[in-house]
């Protein structure tokens, strides 16, 4: 480096230059580029990832201060899809708050609807029989799968790897299928309701869903042999975006982005929900914290879903789909011809919806994310007085800052894309 | 060597057509029967139409849920836009034709869609893909600016919440139908607007 | 959770520990424990909690406002903890009303608490004192208002039927 002092940067070969422009020249005082000025108030360069970008996942604008190319500094700016989704809850009866929360996190809807019929069945006091609990976890589980597949397919997009999203979109479809089966809609089913399911799974999804089963796990062994030991996707993921466990716990950070640190926390382990208990399944576990390990969790993660999804298919009691307390969820309709009682219920229960008893709850489901979780404060009348829902992404936007300051940007774009954000959970 | 009427596809025959054809040795009749087959008459405004109907580019636009439905529509191997034309989705305003609309349009993000939209170039069209864009959809709130043609020309509007991946290639291939057939009923139409074309 | 005793014990930990005025009441509802606290000692309390409890409650998981209008004092701030290695859970629960609403941060605790701070300052209305970063998240810069309060209106458009489409607006004219 000392041999070119004093020349002209055009007289130094290119190589030689180029291998200047690191951090350390900057540290040590001296121009990143042989023969200039070391100018550090102009080095910093504010550049704004706005809203609308092809990386981005959803409207998120981050405001990155560079130096060369280097991130100095990033910020997040959000609310760009702010839809006031909790402000309209306080207008709707209890079950009519089961399609908007729906679309806060619009990846994992049915997690969305879990925690909120969670909520309220908790100051409800009201029981939720097996097979509503198993349909639920089937239901959840084929959402995991689904959003991990949606995320792998963006997110190595990302990376550059094309393909994925072809592969990613064309696996997805086969669960939206299994969904629209079942409820009718694609997205969005307001399948899970208070109580229960809206309805029980019709002849044939099961046997549909195990063709699933049985195609999945060859695909994700054909994702994981292109990218496991790919070179590129190595030297880009691995050691990059580590942030350490302690750091990652005060922030608040929850979900595979927690596992891949090295700290083991699953609701569906630690506190069973919805007879997660009878299930057998692991729960994937990185090391380093690097994106590789993220990567890496999320897939066995799709893993595990498939072997859950199995278990609950095989072990799937008989009974009600709902709960059979009439003031809570509708009657069935042929009832309504001969019961007197029935069709008092189903004309209060749609008219005005059920009361709860004032009080509140909170109610926590682990999504693809992390810890979704649902408050609820009723005040005794037919409709919700707050519904706030703890969105996973919103909070681990937070450890953004942490993983990409003082990395390239294109390391930026690759935290971005890891950290899995769904705008219309952050901005709700 | 008499030619009869055979099936156009025969290799062999098309071959010696145009070797007679070379020599001067085709009829006048059967040139122009020739002809016909193989040339299309029109006016220029019909052939712009149909190249732009048929390569409508659409900008990697999406906000929220409906922009699942959007990438399912252009990814998916099952509903497939590619063979629409609309495969190249371009990521710059500038270099896109169309911009669909998917999501809920908040009121922070009504400007900077504003702005996209005047920074593509004419001819361009919105489609507006499913309630939330359209109208208010079911957020009637302060939060949501209630239909996007408050502050944008709209072409096509597709009901949904979100939208089918069928619906929305049909609301495509009638934008596709509107530009071929009548490009003058789009907004300049009914907003009164003519004039107002970007020149050059 | 802790159980309803469980609760008084906690409540009588921090009673011992910060002084007879850090806790104002203990509800247990449907297995859930809330402790209640004057919004000027919220942050001791949490900090009590967080580590020096012989139960300490070390993950913040949600941190959010609540409007009880009707009921006086008007504002509140959930704070939801929950204790990884016990799998407990405990919402601390502060109310004051609309002109009192200040609160101290709890960024410095827990920096996760950054964000969800600055939304309840965006849609109730509550200042967090030391907060570094004090300023609308979801709304826009120069939105007025405080629109998750229960007196703000919801907003939006009137739904337009045949008895009113006349007195409707008309902004496409």
């Amino acid at each position: 480096m000392s041999e070119h002092e004093g020349k002209n940067p055009l007289a130094v070969p290119y190589r030689e230059r180029e291998k200047s422009i690191t951090m350390e020249a900057l540290d040590q005082g001296q121009a990143p580029v042989y023969g200039t000025e070391l100018e550090r108030d102009t080095e910093l360069f504010t550049l704004n990832i706005g809203p609308h970008h092809p990386a981005t996942h959803g409207v998120l604008r981050l405001l990155v201060t560079l130096e060369g190319e280097y991130v100095h500094e990033v910020t997040p700016l959000i609310g760009y899809v702010h839809t006031g989704i909790e402000k309209s809850c306080e207008d709707q009866s209890y079950w009519k708050v089961i399609p908007f929360v729906e679309r806060m996190d619009y990846l994992s809807y049915y997690f969305n609807a879990m925690a909120y019929c969670m909520a309220v069945e908790r100051l409800l006091e009201v029981e939720v029989p097996t097979r509503a609990q198993y349909l639920r976890v089937l239901h959840m589980e084929l959402n995991r799968i689904s959003s991990h597949l949606f995320w792998m397919a963006t997110s190595i997009l990302d990376f550059g790897a094309i393909s994925f999203l072809w592969w990613g979109i064309r696996d997805r479809e086969m669960t939206l299928d299994l969904f629209e089966m079942s409820s009718g809609q694609r997205m969005h089913p307001r399948y899970f309701q208070v109580g229960g399911v809206m309805e029980d799974i019709p002849p044939g999804w099961e046997q549909k869903c195990r063709e699933f089963i049985k195609r999945m796990p060859s695909r994700i062994e054909q994702y994981e042999a292109v990218l496991d030991k790919n070179e590129i996707f190595l030297h880009r993921t691995r050691n990059v975006g580590v942030v350490d466990t302690q750091r990652l716990l005060d922030l608040g950070v929850t979900g595979p982005l927690l596992r891949a640190s090295g700290h083991s926390w699953d609701l569906r382990k630690a506190a069973p929900y919805s007879s997660y208990e009878d299930f057998d399944f692991q729960v994937p576990v990185g090391t380093v914290g690097d994106h590789y390990d993220r990567y890496r969790v999320r897939i066995a993660e799709m893993r595990e879903s498939l072997k859950i999804i199995e278990q609950a298919l095989d072990g799937l009691p008989e009974g009600p789909y709902i709960t059979e307390n009439r003031k809570i969820a509708l009657p069935p309709r042929h009832e309504l011809a001969t019961s007197m009682e029935a069709l008092i219920h189903h004309f209060k229960l749609v008219t005005e919806g059920f009361r709860v008893p004032p009080g509140e709850a909170y109610a926590a489901v682990e999504s693809p994310r992390g810890e979704l979780g649902c408050f609820v404060l009723a005040d005794g009348s037919a409709k919700p007085a707050r519904v706030h829902m703890r969105d996973p992404s919103f909070v681990n936007l937070q450890s953004l800052k942490d993983m990409s300051e003082g990395t390239l940007i294109a390391d930026l774009i690759a935290s971005v894309a890891m950290l899995d954000p769904i705008l219309g959970g952050i901005d709700r | 060597m008499e030619v009869t009427r055979q099936k156009l596809d025969d290799l062999k025959i098309r071959q010696h057509t145009a070797q007679r054809m070379l020599k001067g040795d085709v009829p006048d009749t059967e040139l122009e029967e020739y002809i016909e087959e193989r040339v299309l008459f029109t006016t220029l405004e019909k052939a712009q139409n149909w190249a732009r109907a048929n390569a409508v580019w659409p900008a990697t636009f999406g906000l929220a849920c409906c922009a699942i439905e959007m990438i399912s529509v252009i990814g998916s191997p099952r509903n497939d836009l590619a063979r629409f034309g609309a495969e190249v989705s371009r990521a710059s305003p500038r270099q896109a034709d169309m911009l669909i609309l998917s999501g809920r349009v908040s009121i922070k993000m009504a400007p900077v869609i504003r702005r996209l939209y005047d920074q593509m170039l004419e001819p361009k069209w919105v489609i507006s893909m499913g309630a939330c864009a359209s109208s208010a959809g079911m957020f009637n709130n302060y939060a949501l600016v209630a239909g996007a043609d408050r502050f944008l020309p709209i072409d096509v509007y597709i009901p949904g919440c979100p939208p089918r991946p069928e619906a929305l290639m049909y609301g495509i291939i009638k934008l596709q139908k509107k530009i071929l057939d009548q490009p003058e009923l789009g907004w300049r139409e009914r907003y009164q607007a003519q004039g107002t074309e970007e020149r050059a | 959770m802790p159980d309803a005793t469980g609760l008084e014990l906690i409540a009588q930990r921090v009673r011992d520990e910060l002084g007879e005025d850090a806790v104002t009441g203990t509800i247990y509802y449907r297995d859930q424990a809330t402790l209640e606290v004057p919004p000027a000692r919220v942050r001791d309390v949490l900090a009590y909690l967080k580590t020096a409890d012989q139960e300490p409650f070390e993950f913040l998981s949600s941190l959010h406002g609540c409007d009880y209008l009707p009921e006086e004092p008007r504002l509140a701030v959930h704070y939801e903890l929950l204790s990884m290695q016990r799998v407990e859970r405990l919402r601390v629960r502060t109310r004051m009303g609309v002109d009192e609403a200040l609160v101290p941060s709890v960024t410095d605790l827990w920096p996760g608490a950054n964000f969800q701070e600055r939304e309840v300052w965006d849609m109730f209305g509550i200042e967090f004192g030391d907060h570094p970063d004090h300023r609308r998240i979801l709304m826009p810069e120069d939105y007025e208002g405080h629109p998750q309060r229960r007196d703000f209106p919801i907003g939006g458009e009137p739904v337009i039927f045949t008895f009113n489409e006349d007195e409707g607006p008309r902004w496409y004219e």
